[in-house]
């Protein structure tokens, strides 16, 4: 740190350019996230009055979305929807995280990764679209069950609902929670294991008193980064969610480009995030309560 | 306990490889349900491929806006991973916060911003404003990849060079590029790979003309049509497969040059 002043081209401050460096990259997250994201937030005090915008800030989109119970409920089973995903998601991936890295020999650990990720980089409409054909009524899944003799008439429960958009989102966001809690457990200090098994612990309570603790900051990276997208999911729910399973960004989409009204979409796009938010800091929170309490 | 995990392991690959799988199987596959039995083999659906002028049109505008947003989206990455990773200013962890946010930011919420803004300001959407909404969200990337490039660098080797008489300038270009080059080819193919394949973004932002992904979601209504985009999933996973073995090669390498420890992956 200490050649602030050094040589011709060293004159200015280590500050002055390190935002020299970043003021490109700053000025096009101000201008087109930080400003769109302020425009939606204006916008969702405005309203819509037939073909134009009025502009007098009211709070009109705001009870109309808390009280009139397609909202509700479309805002609600988002919530739930996201919640189960994350669920479902992270329990999966833990043991994988922990095979790979406890159990991987080092040199083959990228290569797990390596496989782990490769499905996440290939089209996500075309995964989606494949559950589709894997669960539907003729698809693979039951045609296969069927030749087999397992069962005598397709499952309808596994299609068009939001155990649907469950299973798929699940797939489609395996690797985000693999690939933190994997980062979390490579941290651990190996020696730690030893030590505790030294002094009488089991495999189970070892894992439960040592390895889990210190993989926390792992699966709350985890949680948040799967539960926070999964909410504005469009293209799941409108191939594989069927009327039971429609999600809020359907609804989103539609009072934009459909109903044209942008306003109720905008007021509807702000309290996603707000419920997001408020979600992820209440479970930081816990997290950080029960962290505390093991100490 | 290492038994049951690794069975586990293996069912857990194969449960995400299970529908990528099953592209191949079916766009080969001599009939136009996708169930199992199979019917026979058949090169019908790639041929037919090559005779729909709105899926080059729509391959084309694709490929023009991935290249596009790959390079604008890995020029602000160096930016921003260099200002990260060499310098302490005031105020970084909420600069790069909001530089990194679309990472977690829902794309619906990133794609109807973008699009309240623009059609306010009066202005018509076409290929150039998806250019815009795809550089905010392949750039995150682009910065997690340099980082690790940036981070590897050894410091001592650019002051050698200036104090060997190179300008600042001259020794970033002659010493930290090729250095770094790995990180950035790996950093421009995921960005490519990104914005080749989203599409909630380009869904409210192309206009007119559909980009590959909007036209697919415009086929996939036709039941008729599906051994077709079967053919082209297939194509585009190996396309992606392929872009991505280049891009570990190069991260790789790039970090066997730097004399860094294998880190393992993306992200």
């Amino acid at each position: 740190m200490s050649d602030g002043n050094r040589g011709p081209g060293f004159g200015r401050s280590e500050a002055a350019q390190g935002y020299l460096l970043v003021a490109t990259p700053l000025a096009y997250a101000l201008l087109l996230l930080a400003a769109p994201l302020g425009a939606i937030l204006l916008f969702s005090f405005w309203s819509q009055d037939y073909l134009t915008i009025d502009t007098t800030l009211t709070l009109k989109n705001y009870r109309e979305a808390l009280s009139d119970p397609l909202y509700r409920q479309l805002l609600l089973r988002s919530l739930l929807i996201s919640a189960a995903v994350t669920a479902a998601t992270v329990l999966a991936a833990f043991p994988i995280a922990y095979y790979v890295s406890f159990h991987v020999a080092p040199s083959r650990k990228a290569m797990w990764i390596f496989l782990i990720t490769i499905p996440f980089w290939t089209s996500y409409l075309i995964r989606v679209f494949l559950w589709k054909v894997i669960l539907g009524y003729n698809g693979v899944f039951n045609t296969t069950l069927l030749g087999l003799g397992i069962i005598d008439e397709p499952l309808t429960f596994i299609l068009y609902n939001a155990n649907a958009v469950v299973i798929t989102l699940a797939h489609a966001y395996a690797p985000f929670a693999i690939l933190p809690i994997f980062v979390a457990l490579e941290k651990i200090d190996r020696s730690l294991h030893e030590a505790s098994q030294d002094l009488g612990e089991g495999y189970l309570s070892t894992f439960w008193r040592v390895t889990l603790p210190l993989a926390m900051p792992g699966v709350v990276a985890a949680v948040l980064i799967v539960f926070i997208p999964t909410i504005g999911d469009y293209v799941t729910p409108v191939l594989v969610g069927g009327p039971d399973g429609r999600m809020i960004a359907n609804m989103i989409q539609t009072q934009f480009l459909r109903l044209n009204n942008a306003p109720m979409g905008a007021a509807l796009a702000v309290l996603t995030m707000a419920m997001v938010t408020v979600v992820a800091l209440v479970f930081v929170f816990l997290n950080r309560r029960y962290l505390r309490g093991r100490e | 306990m290492k038994r049951p995990l690794r069975v586990y392991a293996i069912l857990y690959l194969c449960f995400l490889y299970a529908p990528i799988a099953l592209l191949p199987v079916f766009a080969f596959n001599d009939g136009t349900v996708i169930a199992f039995p199979l019917k026979g083999f058949t090169w019908d659906w790639f041929r037919q491929l090559a005779g729909i002028p709105a899926l080059h049109a729509a391959v084309l505008n694709s490929l023009k806006i991935a290249v596009i947003s790959a390079i604008l989206a890995t020029c602000l990455g160096v930016l921003a991973a260099r200002a990260a990773t060499r310098f302490a200013f005031p105020g970084k962890k909420g600069v790069m916060g909001l530089i990194m946010l679309p990472l977690v930011l829902p794309e619906i919420i990133v794609a109807v911003s973008l699009l309240v803004v623009l059609l306010q300001l009066g202005l018509s959407l076409g290929a150039w404003t998806v250019i815009l909404g795809h550089v905010l969200i392949a750039t995150p990337f682009a910065i997690a990849i340099l980082n690790s490039a940036f981070q590897g660098l050894d410091r001592s080797l650019e002051e050698v060079a200036v104090d060997l008489g190179e300008t600042k300038w001259s020794s970033f270009r002659l010493v930290t590029l090729p250095l770094v080059m790995p990180g950035i080819i790996s950093s421009l193919l995921i960005a490519f790979t990104i914005s080749l394949d989203e599409f909630i973004i380009a869904f409210f932002l192309t206009g007119t003309e559909p980009t590959l992904p909007v036209y697919l979601w415009g086929q996939m209504r036709f039941p008729q049509r599906l051994p077709v985009i079967m053919a082209l999933g297939t194509i585009l996973v190996l396309a992606s497969v392929l872009l991505l073995a280049i891009a570990e090669y190069a991260r790789r390498r790039g970090a066997a040059r730097t004399g860094q420890k294998e880190a393992g992956g993306f992200l």
